[in-house]
């Protein structure tokens, strides 16, 4: 159970210093979550706080591999 | 739903200073003493001011807790100049060392802002850590922000520790409605929340914020987005409402909306408004109390140097890696600086007997008073590189500063871009001629003062309608469009309103 930082990801750092279990890190080309720390915020927060606060659609992956925030939830840009 | 009249500030009264302290309602252009103090070489704050004393902007705060539909946080090109855009993103130690390094090469500057990419109350760790060390290394330096408002109530006690004594609230909305057409959504209390809930939260903290600012002595601007059909009208009503809570000057702003940037409302078709359409606005919420900031140049969030130029490239990492930079030294060359420029504007002052703040500048024109003929007013552009003078080429200019001369006096209107928001070359964006896009953002002038200028554009210009002229190379900005305007109605030129008057449409 973890979620996952795809290349979209425009290393903005909002996500990084929410995650209660420091499970983000700074990496190249972008950041990255480390799937043994990550809990997806279970416990802690309602929601998983990175996909909560992450601006990119698409950026963030849940377990199954499906965008946490799919194309157009953020921005209302469907085209 | 907020209840909008709980927004209505309380009529001000003698013993509430927000927005009654000092004012001079039969003098629109005189400043207090305490804010003109604060003011005098903030080039953001005081038109005359951006004249001569340069600013720039470390980016350093790449996170955001709310989106705007005006921003994509996706773009960075090298060619464009707009809010939210950087070239290279900075931490602290890297942002305190450019700071210096520009410092000790431009003597002039006298702020430094903090303004994104993101915001900086998003990132408030990089933000005041960046400000504890210039606090200490270069206690000369004015310390300023740009928030979009939602995190301020809980640092304003912060900011109020760092000697940051000018605070800009970017506020588009008083009313919820209209702010989920602008915020998407805002991240809060741990939750990412939508549509008018998100919009009445942000609402809620931008007031809050502007209160709390307002009630340490902390000098506010109120930025704002001009988004036609959508909070054109409304501002006047937010124009009212934050003067009455104290702040000090309100920046309208037009919406940079183009496909191309990816924006929601830069691919929704959302027309941005026109140069005269904005101008109306901004004349529309002007008032004895409350001044409008005319001279913006809407800059990245990584600029450098006086409004309107941009020397971020000299200033790369990798170019200041290397440097040795003597910080006591420097900081005494930019204090010598100042006391030379605050020499010459004096000694200017006396010389024209102009008021000393030009926020909003009337230079009477008792000569043409007296006359009873009434004449029409013109507009005429300038190209200055700086210190109140026409010092510029007409060619080497990036931008002109609008003004416009009547009967009343002479009045700082706008700046026009040369290059519009882009300065790609000519694959890079409309294949238009750099004097066509010059002829358009100059539209509605009728002259065009420069220091020197070449044939071929003198001709093009000419035939467009607009009259170069460079007789007054060197001289005052002021002095010179005074003259201008007094040769033009001795001419006959003035006499009369035309049937068909020139519009600034672009």
């Amino acid at each position: 159970m973890a979620l996952k930082i795809i290349e979209l990801c425009t290393n903005c750092w909002a996500c990084q210093p929410l995650c209660p279990t420091s499970a983000i890190y700074e990496a190249k080309p972008h950041f990255l979550i480390d799937a043994l720390k990550c809990t997806e915020c279970d416990g802690d927060f309602a929601d998983p706080q990175c996909a909560s606060i992450c601006p990119i659609e698409g950026a963030i992956l849940n377990s199954a591999g499906k965008a946490w925030n799919p194309p157009g939830s953020l921005t209302g840009i469907t085209i | 739903m907020i209840d909008l009249t709980a927004l209505q500030p309380e009529k001000a009264t003698g013993g509430n200073c927000a927005g009654s302290c000092g004012n001079h309602p039969h003098s629109p252009s005189a400043v207090p003493q305490h804010i003109q103090e604060k003011i005098h070489n903030h080039p953001c704050y005081s038109e005359q001011a951006h004249h001569y004393y340069a600013r720039m902007h470390v980016a350093v705060a790449p996170a955001c807790n709310i989106q705007c539909h005006y921003c994509n946080r996706k773009y960075d090109c090298a060619n464009e100049s707009r809010p939210g855009v950087v070239s290279e993103l900075l931490k602290p130690d890297q942002a305190i060392k450019k700071v210096l390094a520009v410092g000790a090469a431009i003597p002039q500057m006298s702020v430094v802002g903090i303004a994104g990419p993101g915001d900086p109350l998003a990132n408030p760790e990089r933000t005041f850590a960046t400000f504890r060390e210039l606090t200490r290394l270069a206690p000369d330096l004015k310390l300023c922000i740009s928030t979009n408002g939602l995190a301020l109530p809980q640092h304003v006690d912060e900011l109020a520790k760092h000697n940051i004594d000018h605070v800009t609230i970017t506020i588009n909305c008083l009313d919820p409605e209209i702010g989920a057409k602008i915020y998407p959504w805002i991240f809060w209390n741990h939750r990412r929340i939508k549509g008018v809930k998100a919009a009445e939260i942000l609402i809620q903290q931008q007031q809050k914020g502007l209160e709390m600012l307002v009630a340490r002595g902390i000098l506010v601007k109120i930025n704002s987005v001009m988004i036609p059909g959508i909070n054109d009208e409304h501002l006047k009503e937010v124009s009212r409402v934050v003067r009455a809570k104290g702040a000090f000057l309100h920046n309208i702003m037009p919406l940079i909306a183009e496909a191309k940037h990816g924006t929601f409302f830069g691919l929704s078709g959302q027309p941005s408004p026109t140069p005269e359409e904005l101008s109306n606005l901004q004349t529309s919420c002007e008032s004895d109390d409350m001044r409008m900031m005319r001279h913006c140049r809407q800059c990245r969030a990584d600029a450098v140097g006086l409004l309107g130029e941009d020397r971020g490239d000299e200033f790369s990492l990798e170019k200041i890696e290397h440097l040795e930079i003597d910080h006591a030294a420097a900081m005494q060359r930019r204090v010598a600086e100042k006391a030379r420029i605050e020499a010459e504007i004096a000694a200017k002052h006396a010389q024209s007997a102009q008021p000393l703040d030009n926020t909003v500048q009337l230079i009477s024109l008792d000569k043409l008073r007296t006359k009873k003929k009434t004449y029409r007013s013109v507009l005429m552009a300038v190209a200055s590189k700086g210190q109140g003078i026409i010092n510029l080429h007409f060619g080497h200019a990036q931008e002109f500063l609008i003004y416009e001369a009547s009967q009343a006096g002479i009045k700082f209107i706008r700046a026009a871009k040369a290059e519009l928001y882009c300065t790609g070359d000519e694959t890079c964006g409309e294949a238009e001629s750099r004097i066509e896009r010059i002829i358009k953002s100059l539209a509605g002038c009728e002259v065009v003062l420069c220091a020197k200028i070449g044939y071929e554009p003198w001709g093009k210009l000419e035939a467009a309608g607009i009259q170069p002229n460079g007789e007054h190379a060197m001289e005052a900005i002021e002095d010179a469009v005074k003259s201008v305007y007094q040769e033009m109605s001795a001419s006959g030129k003035l006499d009369e309103i035309p049937v068909k008057k020139q519009t600034m449409r672009a």
